[in-house]
C-alpha cells in the first residue's frame, strides 16, 4: 500500500496561495470529521474495555456508560475458565490449517503466474468462483460426505474444509504477488536449465515472505473468526473452536454482560494483537479479496 | 511434445488443487441441488426424487417471504451506508492528513474481529428496552436530549433489519474506505494537475476528473458488499439468535437442519442463495479477468 503523502505540486505564487488557504480553511473540520469517526467506531472497544472490568453490581443500565468504580478481574478470570478450552481448540485449528493454507497458495500462485499450462486462466477463474460462494450452498453434503468416507471428526474435519475453501483467496494472493516478480528471473534460471521445483525452490520461494505473510495473516483471522463451518460440522462441545463457545456462553441471555464483555474481548484478543502488530499487512489482504493486486 | 514437457510439471503441482476445488465446490453444490430436489425432510436419509416441489413450496411460505424483505431491508442500509461512509472517509485522507496511517487503522480495525464477538457488543448497545431499563445507545439518546431516538432497534416488528445492518456497516465501511482509497490514488496526478492548470477549482476537479475514475471501485465494492449481505449470518446469530424478528434466508436454513432436520428444504434455501450470489459475483469475475488479461 503506498502511504506517501504527496507535497502539493508547485504551481504558480497567486493560485498556490489561494489553494493552501482554502485547504488551511478546511482543515480543522477534516479532522474534526476524522477524529468524530474514530470516536464512534472505537464507542464498542469502550463499552466492552469499561464493562469487562465492573463488578456484576455496577453493570445495571444506570452505570451502564459510566468507568467502573471498582476494578475487578473477575469476570476476566470467569471468562477465562469458560473458553480456555475453546481458545486451545482454535489455535489448534488455526495454526496448521493456515500453515496449509499457504503452503498450497504459494504452488499454486507459482504456477498461475509463471509456470503456466494451456487454460490456466480458465482454471484460476474456476477457482475464485469458490472464494464467493455461500458456504451454505456445500454445507449439507459436505458434511453427508465426510461422514461417509469416515473422516475424522472433530477439529479434522474443520481444518481441512478451510484449506480447501481457502485455496482460491489464498491462490489470488499468490499470485498477485509472483506477477510482480520480473520474469528476466525465470529467464536465468531456464539458461541454468533448471526445472520447475527447482525454479520454485531456489528463484521464487526466497522472494516469497511478504506473500507468506499477508496469506497467513489472512487466513488465520477468518479461520479463527469463522462460525459457520464449526457449527455445521462439529458435534461435539469439546471440540467447539471459540467462537462457537463464545456465542453458547456469553452469547446467553442470563449471562452477565460483565462477562459476555471480557469473554468477548478475550476471544478477539489472538486478531487484534495480529492486527495491531502486522495492520499493514492486513490490509494488503483485504485488496486481494476485491481481486486487486 | 516439447510443450508439455515445458508445462506439464506446472499442472500436476495445481492438480491436487483443482480436483479439491472440482469435488468440494462443484460437486458438493451438484449434490446440494440433488439433495433440494429429494424427499429427505426429517432425520432419517432419503433419496426419492421430487423435483422441484421444495421450491414451489417456498414460494408460498410465509416466513420465507418474511426473511427475504428482512434481508432487503438489511442489505439496502448495509450497501448504502458502507458506501457512504466508506466514499467520505476515503475523500477526507485522499489528499494526505497527518496520522493517515493511523485513522486508517482505527477505521479498519473492526475488520480483524469477528461478527460473534463485535455482534454480543452490538446487543448491548441496541438494547430496545424502554425507560428506567434503559440501556446503551438509547440511555445516550436520553442524556444528550434527543430521546425521541431511542427505538425498539432490530426488535422493530417491521424495520428492525435495518438496526441490524448498523454493526455490519461500523464492521465494514473501513473496508470500503480502504477500496475507495486505493481508487482515488490510482488517478494519474498529472491529471489532476492539468484540470487544475486549466483553472478548475479543486471540487471540479474532484467532479470531472476524479470521480469518473472511480467508477469500477465503486462497482467493485457495491457487489462485495452486496455478497457479503446476502451470505450474512454469524451477526444476526450473535445479535438475534433464531428469533424469527431478525431471520434472514441463512438463519432459516440452520434452523431448518438443526431443529427440522427438514434437508431437502434447508438445501433449496442454500441453493437459492448461491443463484442470488452467482447472479452478481459472475459477471465481476468474468469482467476481471478479461480486463487483466488485456493489460
Amino acid at each position: 500500500m503506498s502511504t506517501t503523502t504527496a507535497a502539493p505540486p508547485a504551481v504558480a505564487p497567486i493560485q498556490g496561495r489561494s489553494r493552501r488557504r482554502r485547504i488551511a480553511r478546511a482543515t480543522p473540520l477534516k479532522y474534526a470529521v476524522l477524529i468524530g469517526f474514530a470516536i464512534i467506531v472505537l464507542t464498542p472497544v469502550y463499552v466492552l474495555l469499561v464493562t469487562s472490568f465492573k463488578t456484576i453490581d455496577e453493570i445495571d443500565p444506570a452505570h451502564a456508560w459510566s468507568l467502573p468504580q471498582t476494578l475487578t478481574f473477575d469476570a476476566w478470570r470467569q471468562a477465562w475458565t469458560q473458553l480456555s478450552p475453546s481458545m486451545q481448540n482454535s489455535f489448534k485449528l488455526a495454526i496448521p490449517a493456515t500453515i496449509l493454507s499457504c503452503v498450497l497458495g504459494s504452488m499454486n500462485g507459482f504456477v498461475l503466474s509463471k509456470w503456466r499450462f494451456p487454460g490456466a486462466d480458465l482454471i484460476f477463474t474456476f477457482f475464485l468462483f469458490g472464494m464467493f460462494i455461500p458456504y451454505q450452498a456445500v454445507m449439507i453434503p459436505l458434511s453427508l460426505l465426510l461422514d461417509d468416507i469416515h473422516f475424522p471428526a472433530g477439529i479434522p474435519r474443520l481444518i481441512f474444509a478451510h484449506v480447501v475453501y481457502g485455496i482460491p483467496i489464498t491462490a489470488l494472493i499468490f499470485r498477485n504477488y509472483y506477477s510482480t516478480i520480473p520474469d528476466d528471473l525465470m529467464e536465468a534460471a531456464r539458461m541454468d536449465r533448471a526445472g520447475m521445483l527447482r525454479t520454485y525452490w531456489s528463484v521464487i520461494l526466497p522472494l516469497s515472505a511478504p506473500a507468506f505473510v499477508v496469506a497467513a495473516i489472512w487466513q488465520f483471522t477468518s479461520i479463527w473468526n469463522d462460525f459457520l463451518f464449526a457449527v455445521f460440522l462439529i458435534t461435539d462441545p469439546a471440540k467447539w473452536p471459540v467462537t462457537v463457545a463464545l456465542n453458547n456462553t456469553a452469547g446467553s441471555l442470563v449471562t452477565p454482560f460483565n462477562l459476555q464483555m471480557s469473554a468477548a474481548l478475550l476471544a478477539s484478543l489472538p486478531t487484534l494483537i495480529v492486527y495491531i502488530l502486522l495492520g499493514r499487512f492486513f490490509m494488503r489482504g483485504l485488496m486481494a479479496g476485491a481481486l486487486k493486486g | 511434445m516439447r510443450g508439455v514437457r515445458r508445462w506439464g510439471p506446472g499442472l500436476l503441482l495445481v492438480s491436487p488443487s483443482i480436483i479439491l476445488i472440482a469435488v468440494f465446490v462443484y460437486g458438493l453444490i451438484g449434490w446440494n441441488l440433488r439433495v433440494s430436489t429429494s424427499d429427505w425432510r426429517e432425520a432419517n436419509r432419503t433419496n426419492g426424487f421430487v423435483g422441484l416441489d421444495v421450491y414451489k413450496e417456498l414460494r408460498t411460505d410465509e416466513r420465507w417471504s418474511l426473511d427475504l424483505r428482512h434481508l432487503f431491508l438489511f442489505t439496502i442500509a448495509f450497501v448504502v451506508g458502507t458506501l457512504v461512509f466508506g466514499w467520505l472517509l476515503a475523500l477526507l485522507l485522499d489528499k494526505g492528513v497527518k496520522g493517515e496511517g493511523f485513522f486508517r487503522s482505527i477505521y479498519l480495525f473492526p475488520m480483524a474481529v469477528s461478527f460473534i464477538a463485535s455482534g454480543i457488543v452490538w446487543r448491548w448497545l441496541m438494547n430496545p428496552a424502554p425507560g428506567d431499563r434503559a440501556s446503551g445507545l438509547n440511555v445516550v439518546f436520553d442524556k444528550l436530549g434527543v430521546g425521541f431516538l431511542s427505538n425498539q432497534w432490530w426488535q422493530h416488528p417491521e424495520w428492525g433489519a435495518l438496526a441490524l445492518a448498523l454493526p455490519a456497516v461500523w464492521a465494514l465501511s473501513g473496508y470500503v474506505m480502504a477500496l475507495f482509497l486505493a481508487g482515488f490514488r490510482g488517478v494519474p496526478e498529472e491529471l489532476r494537475e492539468a484540470a487544475r492548470m486549466d483553472g478548475a477549482s479543486e471540487w471540479r476537479v474532484y467532479r470531472h476528473v476524479v470521480f469518473p475514475f472511480l467508477r469500477p471501485v465503486t462497482l467493485a465494492a457495491l457487489i462485495i458488499i452486496g455478497h457479503i449481505s446476502i451470505k450474512v449470518f454469524d451477526l444476526i446469530v450473535a445479535i438475534g439468535g433464531k428469533q424469527i424478528v431478525t431471520e434472514v434466508p441463512a438463519i432459516y436454513m440452520w434452523v431448518l437442519i438443526y431443529d427440522a432436520r427438514d434437508y431437502a428444504k434447508g438445501a433449496a434455501i442454500a441453493t437459492l442463495l448461491l443463484v442470488g450470489i452467482s447472479i452478481l459475483i459472475i459477471p465481476y469475475l468474468v469482467y476481471t479477468v478479461r480486463q487483466e488479461r488485456r493489460t
